[in-house]
């Protein structure tokens, strides 16, 4: 295996190569196989303690992050702006500040601000990893996601699914782009895999510039749809209705949801992946949800073992 | 020397020159039909047996034994493949690379577990590996056979199958492959 300097933080996919992203996919695969042991953990991490800092709700994300903590034997700490001193208007510098002078060596930030984590790991030394930044980057998330098309698509038994190579795949991101930071970071990885990604949705849910996204775009759902191996749907931030950005959420369930009819249309063995919350009746139909073909489940349980990757390759080693 | 050694001599840029042949391919596989035979006769036939080789030297050997074993005993033996990355003590101190996945092929709990590795040096790769091998089921015994023991230990764990006693100097390498075994330096390039 070649060796990949991994920055002290993972703050984006932007700024990762495709042999860093690979590596981490390797190591995922092997974390993969301690989850299906008689006992799920690893001693790895022991004495190391990981701050989940989260000032926007979540559960999945953060239940994840500190899933995988534990199995690699760290202790974890818990921060929700709800119930802090942030309610009281205490500075974010100061409320990681002080999270780090407990002795973390890790914090796991989520924040509505694009670039929170990256100032925070201004001003710690412990390791900051961005568990989603505004409509920024959700890098773990595109991580897990690629882990997912790679596990999906490889023979059983391969070690690292497919090598880590996703060259001939047409990879659609479907939805509100313009405020996904899932979007960004998986475009990103996708194409620094090999994949050819084609973003689809109406042009007001679209970024103003995509300057520096290598990526093609399309406003028709329908005439790209045949040509997708793996349909990626964005969640509708149904609050940006107020912004007048869609006209109802009907009309945008007939023409970028993936109804029934659409679900018909799908190349055979094409993927489904969400990364949730669905909003089911939107962006997709409930019974094609429920169906098999989606990865959904998959995703959510690759995310421990893409989580563990992240920890063991910024925690392990000397500082 | 083990994998995490080995990379780490890459790593600074030195590179391994081999100095002398210790072991050619015919002795290897003499030592292995030689170690087959100690664990049939030790363990009374093959009930119970696991070959588990430790990544990535030992696995190519644990696949060898486990050829030898059936083509003695005429039943086959199950074959893991661990990866004690996760389980080193010097995580803190390096970055520690996974080599592979773990594959165990059974349920270690009451099994007789041989754990194979190309050369016995610190014993630390050892110990991590009992450590994880725990993690897959409480083995009723574990046994290690080695190709190479080649001292200084820094634990007190010992081989029970050896293919050759090995004196070297602690800044030397060894390394097993198919052609044999042979002894060398890291030299800077």
């Amino acid at each position: 295996m070649t060796e990949v300097a991994l920055p002290r933080h993972l703050l984006g996919i932007a700024g990762l190569d495709r042999a860093a992203i690979v590596e981490l996919l390797s190591l995922a695969a092997s974390f993969s196989e301690v989850a299906e042991r008689p006992i799920p953990k690893v001693p790895a991490l022991r004495g190391k303690t990981v701050a989940t800092v989260f000032f926007e709700p979540s559960t999945r994300t953060r239940l994840s992050f500190e899933s995988a903590a534990r199995r690699l034997s760290a202790d974890t700490m818990t921060f929700t702006a709800a119930t802090s001193s942030v309610t009281k208007g205490e500075s974010l510098r100061d409320t990681v500040e002080t999270i780090e002078a407990m002795g973390v060596d890790a914090l796991v930030v989520r924040h509505r601000a694009a670039g929170a984590p990256a100032l925070v790991a201004r001003w710690v030394t412990a390791s900051v990893v961005n568990a989603g930044d505004g409509a920024h980057e959700h890098p773990t998330q595109a991580l897990l996601d690629c882990y997912t098309i790679l596990e999906a698509l490889a023979p059983p038994g391969a070690e690292l699914p497919g090598g880590g190579d996703c060259s001939g795949l047409s990879i659609g991101i479907v939805g509100d782009v313009a405020h996904s930071r899932v979007a960004r970071s998986c475009a990103l990885a996708f194409e620094a895999l090999g994949a050819a990604v084609t973003l689809v949705g109406p042009r007001t849910l679209l970024p103003p510039s995509l300057e520096g996204w290598p990526v093609a775009v399309a406003s028709d759902l329908d005439a790209v749809l045949g040509e997708l191996d793996v349909v990626y749907l964005l969640r509708l931030q149904t609050e940006r209705m107020r912004q007048a950005r869609l006209p109802s959420l009907e009309e945008y369930r007939e023409r970028f949801g993936l109804t029934e009819g659409r679900a018909r249309r799908l190349r055979p063995g094409a993927l489904v992946l969400h990364p949730g919350p669905m909003n089911r009746g939107v962006e997709i139909d409930a019974s094609v949800a429920s169906e098999h073909a989606t990865l959904v489940t998959r995703q959510v349980r690759n995310g421990v073992p893409t989580r563990m990757a992240v920890l063991f390759r910024l925690l392990g080693g000397a500082r | 020397m083990s994998g995490t050694e080995r990379r780490a001599a890459r790593e600074d840029g030195r590179v391994f020159v081999a100095r002398a042949a210790v072991m050619d391919a015919a002795d290897v596989r003499r030592a292995l039909v030689r170690i087959a035979h100690e664990i049939l006769e030790r363990n009374h036939g093959t009930a119970d047996l696991v070959l588990v080789g430790l990544q990535s030297g030992g696995v190519p050997l644990a696949e060898r034994l486990a050829e030898a074993i059936a083509a003695i005993d005429g039943t086959p033996v199950p074959l893991g493949r661990l990866d004690v990355a996760f389980y080193r003590d010097d995580i803190p101190l390096r970055p520690v690379r996974a080599e592979s996945v773990t594959s165990m092929p059974v349920e270690l709990t009451d099994r007789v577990v041989v754990l194979v590795d190309d050369v016995l040096f610190t014993g630390r790769t050892v110990r991590a590996a009992l450590d994880a091998l725990a993690d897959h089921g409480r083995a009723r015994a574990v046994q290690l056979a080695v190709m190479v023991d080649r001292g200084h230990r820094e634990l007190p764990i010992r081989p029970d199958y050896v293919g050759k006693n090995l004196p070297t100097r602690r800044d030397e390498l060894v390394e097993v492959s198919e052609k044999g075994v042979v002894i060398g330096d890291l030299v800077a390039r």
